[in-house]
């Protein structure tokens, strides 16, 4: 007994002391980009420190070779975001709440876009395109961006929609609302967070997909293509400090989600949030 | 009337999204069958020869390519393993209050693009770089040691990049175990190791299936990874590499197809092991 109680107890320290590093590891890169984004390097190496400047944080928005692909990207990432989010909540609706045929086959059609590696989804598509004869650029970019979302929103909005409490639209039908009321005035506000949480998703993968978008992009740069394509030698230091707005943002946004969560005391998105991370 | 509108709604409500899937997901894949059995060149066209011979070609000629990128992939789902599993247990079951905001610390760099972290990385490990810069002016390495490019760098950048595809599913099947089971364990006078080996990592067995097969699929078809951290080297490119070379630069169209055919059919056969095990509802619950 004595020494299982020894082993609980270097568990107990050993754990999260491990899980500190990894920790640590996770956010290694992330701490380097913060730090070089405010390097000031000679030429386009920045690989040492050379002194401290805030240039490149004031110098991106002047620099259009750098502005033009975040607005390429901006777009895409809204118009697929919103196109993708009406598609998949009507999947999501029609899968929870109706019994048809079809549906393993539906899931699958759904699970398959998630799992099968982007590089085939990207593939497969150019090789349409080919058939098509279609020239490729931002429309062909959004059709894949849409594709590439509506599962993310479908699994999100669905887990939402699962646990639902269908009492409460039997309420507002009891008391009279016809179903286009009880929709609107009931079900929606109520799934609306999950909603809301399938379009930030959305949105995070879009505007943040390489893989997929080199095979539909044509002579179209967004931000992802133009970073690769400029980091052939060094990272331009303006790729480390966007990339530390981008990570304030998500911080500040993910902040909050923690502070919402603990006056709530609602259970988290947690899934849906982390597959950003993935890609 | 009414009633025909209800049996028709879950239909119609599918349909938008479903069509987009269909003609954008499911059909492009199917195309890509067909052009891997056509021949011909961008120029004059490609027509349809049934030419199943190109898969035995490609055999010879890739066949080392498929089985470096599967033991990267393997090498990289036994690392995330290791690293996630003791992870996602200390969340689950020390994070207490925490543990959801533990959960999203971890996922927190991940909210920086794919590329400039990788990128970051490339930069901490190149030759003259942070870590081993600094270990050969301690004289501590030799001066011709390089860690880019070299398969441990491209599994190094692989586990790091998909590590969060482990924890997440090890998270929620241990997070789900009933502690009482362990107590009971305990109570009938099993040693901390026999209630974890045959209650605790029983139970959470379904989240490494999940989490091995999400972490495995995307790494064997990466290509960013090798070409970042692994510089282009041929040395460690990966199956992805060659079917992005082979679409956009030498517009080998059949080849790339017929390479992206297989890498889909094997990644098809071991979803279709897993939907076999949990079925087909619970894939996107």
């Amino acid at each position: 007994m004595g020494s299982s109680l020894g082993g609980s107890r270097l568990l107990r320290w050993l754990l999260p002391a491990f899980t500190g590093l990894v920790v640590a590891f996770l956010f290694a890169p992330i701490v380097v980009m913060i730090i070089f984004s405010f390097n000031n390097p000679r030429g386009h190496q920045n690989i040492t420190w050379q002194g401290f400047t805030l240039d490149n944080y004031l110098n991106v928005w002047s620099r259009p070779d750098i502005t033009d692909p975040m607005v390429t990207s901006l777009t895409i990432a809204i118009v697929s975001t919103v196109v993708a989010t009406i598609f998949g909540t009507l999947i999501a609706l029609s899968l929870t709440r109706y019994e048809f045929r079809g549906r393993g086959l539906m899931n699958l059609l759904i699970f398959i876009p998630m799992t099968a590696p982007e590089i085939i989804l990207g593939a497969s598509l150019l090789t349409l395109w080919v058939a098509l004869g279609t020239g490729r650029g931002l429309p062909t970019i959004l059709v894949a961006h849409i594709m590439f979302n509506i599962s993310y929103v479908v699994v999100t909005v669905r887990a939402r929609l699962i646990g639902f409490n269908r009492s409460l639209e039997e309420a507002g039908m009891d008391l009279y609302a016809n179903e286009r009321t009880t929709f609107w005035r009931v079900t929606f506000p109520l799934i609306f967070p999950g909603i809301l949480a399938a379009a930030l998703l959305a949105f995070a993968l879009s505007i943040d997909d390489y893989v997929i978008t080199l095979f539909s992009a044509g002579h179209t740069v967004t931000f992802p293509l133009w970073v690769y394509g400029a980091s052939r030698i060094g990272i331009p230091p303006e790729v480390n400090a966007l990339g530390t707005v981008f990570f304030l943002i998500a911080f500040v946004f993910i902040a909050v989600q923690i502070w919402a969560q603990r006056r709530g005391g609602r259970e988290a998105e947690g899934p849906a949030v982390a597959t950003v991370a993935s890609r | 009337m009414p009633r025909t509108r209800r049996r028709l709604t879950p239909y119609l409500l599918l349909l938008p999204g479903t069509a987009w899937l269909v003609l954008f997901f499911a059909v492009p894949m199917g195309y890509m069958l067909v052009m891997s059995l056509q021949q011909g060149s961008l120029s004059e066209g490609y027509h349809l020869t049934w030419n199943w011979g190109i898969y035995p070609d490609i055999a010879v000629k890739y066949g080392n390519l498929f089985l470096r990128s599967v033991s990267f992939a393997l090498a990289t789902t036994v690392l995330t393993l290791a690293i996630g599993y003791p992870m996602a247990y200390t969340i689950a079951f020390y994070g207490g209050r925490l543990k959801n905001a533990l959960l999203l610390v971890v996922i927190m760099p991940f909210f920086v693009s794919f590329v400039i972290r990788t990128l970051n990385w490339r930069m901490v490990l190149s030759d003259n770089g942070l870590v081993f810069g600094t270990l050969k002016d301690a004289g501590l390495l030799d001066q011709s040691f390089r860690f880019l490019a070299t398969p441990a760098s491209v599994i190094f950048g692989l586990t790091y990049n998909f590590l969060p595809f482990m924890v997440l599913p090890l998270f929620v099947a241990l997070e789900k175990i009933d502690r009482r089971m362990i107590e009971a364990a305990a109570d009938l006078y099993a040693s901390r190791a026999q209630a974890f080996w045959r209650i605790t990592f029983q139970l959470s067995l379904p989240g490494v299936v999940a989490g091995s097969l999400l972490t495995f699929i995307p790494a064997v078809g990466d290509f960013i990874n090798a070409d970042i951290i692994g510089a282009r080297s041929p040395d460690v490119a990966m199956i992805g590499n060659v079917i992005q070379r082979l679409f956009l630069n030498s517009n080998d169209f059949p080849a790339a197809a017929a390479l992206g055919f297989v890498l889909v059919a094997g990644t098809m056969l071991l979803v279709g092991v897993y939907t076999r095990i949990v079925g087909t509802d619970r894939l996107t619950s």
